[in-house]
């Protein structure tokens, strides 16, 4: 029994109420079994445990790492020994301003894209820069350094950041920005939690005219013809992406659908009504046999045809278009208890379209089976001393843990970095140290920045621990 | 709708405050903490459509002479108000309890009597303006006596007991009574415990208590399965409650 429930502390006293009877039958079953572990979305998980709070201030102190709602697939949120303090902070959540002139919010680390939205959408105000779910958190946007949908455009979310709140390694806490400690600023930004403590963000939001989208899609034959597409609908509009149909071979490599997409017209919209919070959860896991590469064949192969063969366009809600898969709570179930990864690269656009052909050539001789897989065009890279996207092709692809997932993402990155590209820490869990620094020039000035804030390594994660060497 | 809200500072009426902002609800905010109330009203404020400027004062449970004051500033900032929320108490385990007496008196008079004594303030100011709603939160915990909580979930007990009698002798008047009684919830207070199935989120937990108020349903169960579930453990004979653990 940790102290912390043992007693009535002091903060305790206002805290409504839950039930205790469970709480205490669930600590008892705690002390008889296992050791607590903790996952990502990806359900490979590590031993440890998070601890929650509402007040960061408090609880950071001695912390080894901040993580938000655990969106991350692999191992960036989980603690590199399992006695390291881990703290949750999506209790942290409350909009600490807001001014409606300017949309400067700031709010703590633990705010919610899925609140935000909620909050301020119907206000017509929307984050500069989403990423494919709303379950993140302010924080977690941060240490990611989030794209999206207009990555071309707005380039990641910490190039529309202003000022950080930051608990640093020897506990003082700072704040930060461009032109206050922009090492630390900027190492923060998509620095996955290794500089600092996250306490809060001002972030400046984006106007929009009413909160719907506009929305173009239309199959796309082959890889070449999803280059083209994605590069020449960039000019026009502020959101492109693709789902790619990782299974297909020979001459439809590369075939799936393009979507576009704006924030729709009043006129456009005319009467709609905003819809309803409903969603559905996956009560439980599939079997680790339910996605193989039959039943992802067939289902992306129903996927591209559902689509017709004309463009499309219409108007749908902001969920559907940024977060489609946030329609069904613990997606991440439906790969069963074996647990997932995401491979992301992006492949530089020097390297060009043969690049992109080759490395989606050897996806699908690898055959990792799954329906999952979505390529984007990103724009210049950001400031982020680690963060992910460079110009050129992002292409991300889920695959399950299987006994040579290694040897497969392995072999991924040795394309990569021949390509002169990259992976995104946000998602990775098997990339080798040495393979991570031959693809990431910019890591001196990383360490440079972590020798001068947390000289002796207090903040890591397991994560760190197998990239960087960080020693529990 | 102008609330109230004691203990909407943390938790479940932290999520609760946000959502009635988020609707254009007025609230004022009652607690122990001044940081920590300025910092919940900004973010009220923030959330509220017109933004409008959320006030709060001092009330600790444990200080019953706070309550007239503390519900007379809220009536002054919210030009009288039509719905109280009680979400705060204290909370600890059963071993810590038989532990330390002092502690089972603190809680017993926290969560029982002044729970009680604030919620006869603010019945009383309801009904003077013709009705209103009384919101608050007890637990699955007072439900049967049980080895795991004899002593938080008697506190509960006796307190849905008053609340259940509020509604049979008020309800006529305009008074409505919602008695919220949460299942296990992933707030800090839990933190450290490994959720049990259908562990809740404070969030869902606002969102059932909201459509209770304008349903006015006396009871709420949140997460709802506990309703079924307590239907159950209710029902048990005796000799079964003496064998198990739960």
């Amino acid at each position: 029994m940790e102290s912390s429930h043992a007693g009535v502390s002091r903060h305790d006293r206002t805290k409504p109420l839950s039930d205790v009877a469970l709480s205490s039958s669930a600590a008892l079953v705690q002390a008889t079994a296992a050791p607590p572990l903790l996952a990502g979305w990806g359900r490979v998980p590590e031993p440890g445990r998070e601890l929650l709070g509402e007040n960061l201030d408090a609880l950071t102190r001695g912390a080894a790492l901040s993580r938000g709602l655990g969106r991350s697939y692999g191992d960036s949120s989980l603690p590199a020994a399992p006695g390291d303090k881990v703290v949750g902070t999506r209790l942290a959540n409350r909009i600490l301003s807001f001014d409606e002139q300017t949309g400067i919010l700031r709010g703590e680390a633990g705010v919610s894209l899925a609140e935000l939205n909620r909050a301020l959408l119907p206000r017509g105000w929307f984050t500069p820069v989403s990423p494919g779910t709303k379950f993140v958190t302010l924080g977690g946007m941060v240490a990611s350094d989030v794209h999206g949908k207009n990555h071309h455009r707005e380039g990641c979310f910490g190039a529309h950041v202003r000022a950080l709140r930051v608990r640093l390694a020897s506990d003082d806490v700072i704040e930060v920005g461009p032109e206050r400690e922009p090492d630390l600023f900027y190492g923060s930004i998509g620095g996955m939690g290794l500089l600092g403590h996250i306490l809060e963000v001002e972030v400046q939001l984006h106007r929009v005219a009413c909160p719907w989208i506009w929305m173009e899609s239309e199959r796309v034959g082959d890889i070449e013809q999803f280059m083209l597409g994605l590069d020449r609908a960039a000019a026009s509009w502020p959101m492109t992406m693709g789902w790619i149909d990782c299974l297909s071979s020979g001459p439809a490599l590369g075939r799936g659908i393009s979507m576009m997409g704006r924030w729709a017209t009043p006129d456009e919209v005319g009467s709609l009504r905003a819809p309803s919070e409903r969603t559905a959860t996956l009560p439980f896991d599939l079997p680790n046999w339910a996605l193989n590469r039959f039943s992802a064949s067939a289902f992306n192969a129903v996927y591209f045809h559902r689509h017709p063969r004309s463009r499309q366009g219409q108007v749908v809600s902001p969920d559907t278009f940024f977060y489609p898969l946030d329609a069904v709570l613990e997606w991440n179930r439906a790969y069963g208890s074996r647990g997932f990864t995401q491979y992301q690269c992006v492949l530089p656009r020097a390297a060009g379209a043969p690049a992109v052909r080759e490395f989606m050539t050897r996806l699908v001789r690898l055959g990792c089976a799954s329906p999952l897989c979505v390529i984007k065009d990103c724009g210049p890279e950001g400031r982020g001393l680690l963060s992910f996207p460079l110009e050129g092709t992002s292409i991300a692809v889920d695959m399950a843990i299987t006994p040579d997932i290694q040897r497969v993402v392995d072999g991924l990155n040795e394309f990569v970095i021949a390509a002169k590209g990259r992976i995104y820490l946000t998602k990775d869990r098997f990339t080798r140290a040495d393979h991570f620094r031959a693809m990431e020039p910019r890591l001196p000035a990383f360490f440079a920045a972590r020798d001068k804030w947390d000289p002796e390594r207090r903040l890591r994660s397991a994560q760190s621990r197998r990239l960087f060497g960080d020693l529990p | 709708m102008k609330a109230v809200v004691l203990g909407g500072t943390s938790g479940m009426g932290r999520s609760l405050v946000q959502r009635l902002s988020e609707r254009g609800d007025r609230v004022f905010l009652l607690g122990r903490d001044a940081q920590q109330l300025a910092r919940s009203a900004a973010d009220a404020q923030a959330r509220n459509p017109e933004a409008l400027a959320v006030g709060h004062a001092a009330c600790d449970l444990e200080h019953p002479e706070q309550f007239a004051g503390a519900l007379d500033a809220a009536e002054a900032a919210l030009d009288g108000f039509d719905t109280v929320i009680v979400s705060a108490g204290l909370f600890a385990t059963q071993d810590r309890l038989e532990e330390d007496v002092e502690l089972t008196r603190r809680l017993v008079t926290v969560n029982y009597a002044h729970t009680l004594v604030f919620c006869e303030h603010a019945r009383k100011r309801l009904l003077a303006r013709g009705g209103g709603t009384l919101v608050v939160f007890t637990s699955v915990a007072g439900d049967r006596g049980r080895k795991p909580v004899a002593i938080y979930g008697s506190s509960k007990a006796g307190l849905s007991a008053y609340l259940e009698a509020l509604d049979h002798k008020f309800q006529a008047r305009g008074l409505t009574v919602v008695n919220v009684k949460p299942g296990f919830v992933k707030t800090s207070m839990t933190a450290g415990l490994k959720p049990p199935p259908f562990a809740g989120e404070p969030d869902g937990v606002a969102r059932d208590v909201i459509r209770a108020i304008e349903e006015k349903r006396p009871i709420v169960y949140s997460p709802g399965i506990w309703s079924p579930v307590m239907l159950v453990i209710r029902s048990l004979p005796r000799f079964v409650m003496r064998r198990i653990g739960f």
